[in-house]
């Protein structure tokens, strides 16, 4: 006690940069418990919808449409929802689930109280949110690939597209999620944000059918970029400018996660 | 509840001596206090929460915060597990700053807090293997670690049941549980026995002098007098984010109180017109004569019709001769 220490709040910052460390692991892997105990509704909401999907409008649209961007509309149709729903997934787990853990549960505050830190806590959610969005994009290639709308094996690239836009997409919702006020607040990300980019980003139709105003805007959503990913990768075209596409899903990610933390980080460390 | 009521008795009976014999051999000045915070402040807004605390927590102590509701227990605790950032002041645990490798810190600590988050969606076992797994330990380390902890704290046979089937009792002593899966060296527990009934209050009482008697450092907040005076080694009694006073129970009612109360029921009917002198002081329908003299008050009670309990002051009348009789929330 000779030697004066440090005031407590020095280094303290919100803002310091965020170290991944094994720990998220645990964080991971207690959500991956918890979804293998209610496994059965799981899978069922994630083979059920797309299987919908795909026989209702894809066969049914299909019908009228025949063919879009030189590929079956089912093919096209198949990959552009792998897309999508890789990021409501992420998207729903990262403010729901997440909410649910942080506020009512307080889990957060339990895991607080041990080594792991705030950027631990998230950098698992984020793992999981994305191994969800996995769990899902792979139910959806299943069914397509049942229904024989899916080109050869160079399909399951598709999947590590899929992890990389769950993650692409957790990141914004676990900002959203660190200034929730409430369950209700998510509901200005779903209109705001996520309703728009499924209506806009080629997931239903090509995107070079929409003003060119409106396209230059739509290159800069995420989504746009895991779609230029999947259709090509899911119909068997080939891939263009996938580095592209790449960097703008994984920088989108560590922005997001980076703004998370330190948001979510004032939140808890008040 | 018989049979763990006696193993607890047991258990307070061996705690007790052991820690007088601690109390008599222990000389603070030369180890290492384990927590030591000099003008700790913590402002909210404008507020002072915490207001310039000074208090060094020797090494296989228990030592209690006390206050009302709203006094800075919780914020303190707070600090000192680096869940919230000092406004000012000094603070080190185990000797090392709070802010330099919290993680490293918080493997050495053990946390109970206030509200209960154990996580529902496991059940008791399932609780305390997770959590050793934020802590880095492997399960294969931990299984008899978590066979042993849950007998300690009773739930041995609960340890397939699903959290929301458990009683207060029963979530809390998990709690306490949970917090030891580390091995702590200290253990931080906020309200530890809050909304709970007598024998769980009870029960909870025996393991935490238990743990105190192993060595273990306790640090608790309360305001229930009764748990602070059976288990606090020493203790302060804080309001508005200051300490009104520090030391052990025992130097605390020797210094603030006088050692007998005579309390006097009915709405103070009467009493002005006693004439043996004492300190008075009123709260609800009773009135409290403090005095180191209670004979010749209580022979004129005797004589009169007035219903009163006498007994010797405790840590409640230093409590609320600091804090002050009126309502807190």
């Amino acid at each position: 006690m000779n030697a004066r220490a440090p005031t407590v709040e020095a280094g303290w910052n919100p803002w310091r940069l965020p170290k991944l460390r094994r720990g998220a692991l645990a964080v991971w892997h207690r959500n991956m418990l918890v979804w293998r105990r209610l496994i059965g509704p799981s899978l069922l909401l994630n083979f059920g919808e797309p299987s919908m999907y795909l026989l209702g409008l894809g066969f049914g649209l299909g019908h009228f449409i025949g063919e879009m961007a030189n590929m079956p509309y089912i093919t096209f149709l198949a990959s552009g929802i792998i897309a999508s729903s890789a990021m409501t997934t992420a998207s729903f787990e990262g403010m729901y689930s997440v909410y649910s853990r942080m506020v009512p549960q307080k889990t957060y505050d339990a895991i607080l109280a041990t080594p792991l830190e705030v950027h631990d806590i998230l950098a698992g959610e984020m793992l999981w949110c994305a191994t969800k969005s996995l769990i899902s994009g792979s139910a959806i290639l299943v069914v397509a690939a049942l229904l024989g709308s899916v080109s050869g094996w160079q399909a399951l690239w598709a999947l590590p597209v899929v992890f990389l836009t769950g993650l692409c997409f957790a990141g914004p919702a676990l900002v959203v999620n660190a200034v929730a006020t409430g369950y209700d607040f998510f509901n200005y990300y779903f209109v705001l944000a996520l309703t728009p980019m499924m209506i806009t980003c080629g997931v239903f139709y090509p995107i070079d059918t929409l003003p060119e105003v409106v396209q230059r805007l739509v290159h800069l959503l995420p989504l746009t970029h895991a779609v230029a990913l999947t259709r090509p990768l899911v119909s068997g075209q080939p891939v263009e400018q996938p580095l592209l596409h790449l960097t703008v899903l994984l920088a989108f990610a560590a922005v997001t996660y980076y703004v998370a933390v330190a948001l979510t980080r004032k939140r808890l460390h008040k | 509840m018989a049979r763990a009521d006696a193993t607890l008795c047991a258990a307070r009976l061996r705690a007790q001596p052991d820690r007088r014999a601690q109390l008599l051999t222990q000389t603070p000045a030369t180890s290492e206090p384990v927590v030591s915070a000099r003008a700790l402040h913590k402002r909210y807004g404008g507020q002072s929460v915490v207001d310039h605390i000074d208090f060094d927590i020797p090494r296989g102590r228990c030592f209690g915060f006390l206050g009302p509701n709203g006094a800075g227990k919780t914020t303190t605790l707070r600090l000192l597990l680096g869940l919230t950032p000092a406004s000012g002041g000094e603070l080190r645990m185990f000797g090392e700053a709070v802010t330099d490798n919290l993680p490293a810190l918080r493997a050495r600590i053990g946390v109970v807090p206030q509200a209960d988050n154990l996580d529902p969606d496991f059940t008791v076992a399932e609780n305390l293997e997770i959590y050793a797994a934020y802590f880095g330990l492997r399960r294969a380390q931990v299984a008899p670690r978590i066979d042993a902890l849950l007998a300690f704290v009773g739930l041995a046979e609960r340890r397939g049941a699903r959290i929301p089937t458990l009683s207060g009792g029963m979530q809390r002593r998990l709690t306490i549980a949970r917090a030891l899966i580390n091995e702590p060296e200290l253990v931080v527990l906020d309200e530890p026995t809050t909304g709970l009934d007598p024998q769980a209050r009870h029960l909870i009482w025996g393991r935490l002098a238990e743990l105190r008697a192993r060595g273990t450092t306790l640090i608790l907040t309360s305001h229930y007098m009764e748990e602070a005076e059976r288990l606090c080694d020493e203790l302060v009694i804080m309001d508005a984010g200051r300490f009104l006073a520090q030391g052990s129970p025992a130097q605390l009612i020797a210094r603030h109180v006088e050692p007998e109360v005579i309390e006097i029921r009915g709405n103070g009917a009467g009493v002005d017109e006693l004439r043996t002198p004492c300190r008075v002081e009123r709260m609800g329908t009773s009135v409290y004569c403090y005095t180191a003299e209670p004979a010749p008050l209580l022979e004129e009670l005797a004589s009169r019709d007035l219903t009163f309990v006498h007994r010797r002051s405790g840590l409640e009348d230093v409590f609320l001769k600091l804090t002050g009789r009126e309502l807190r929330d």
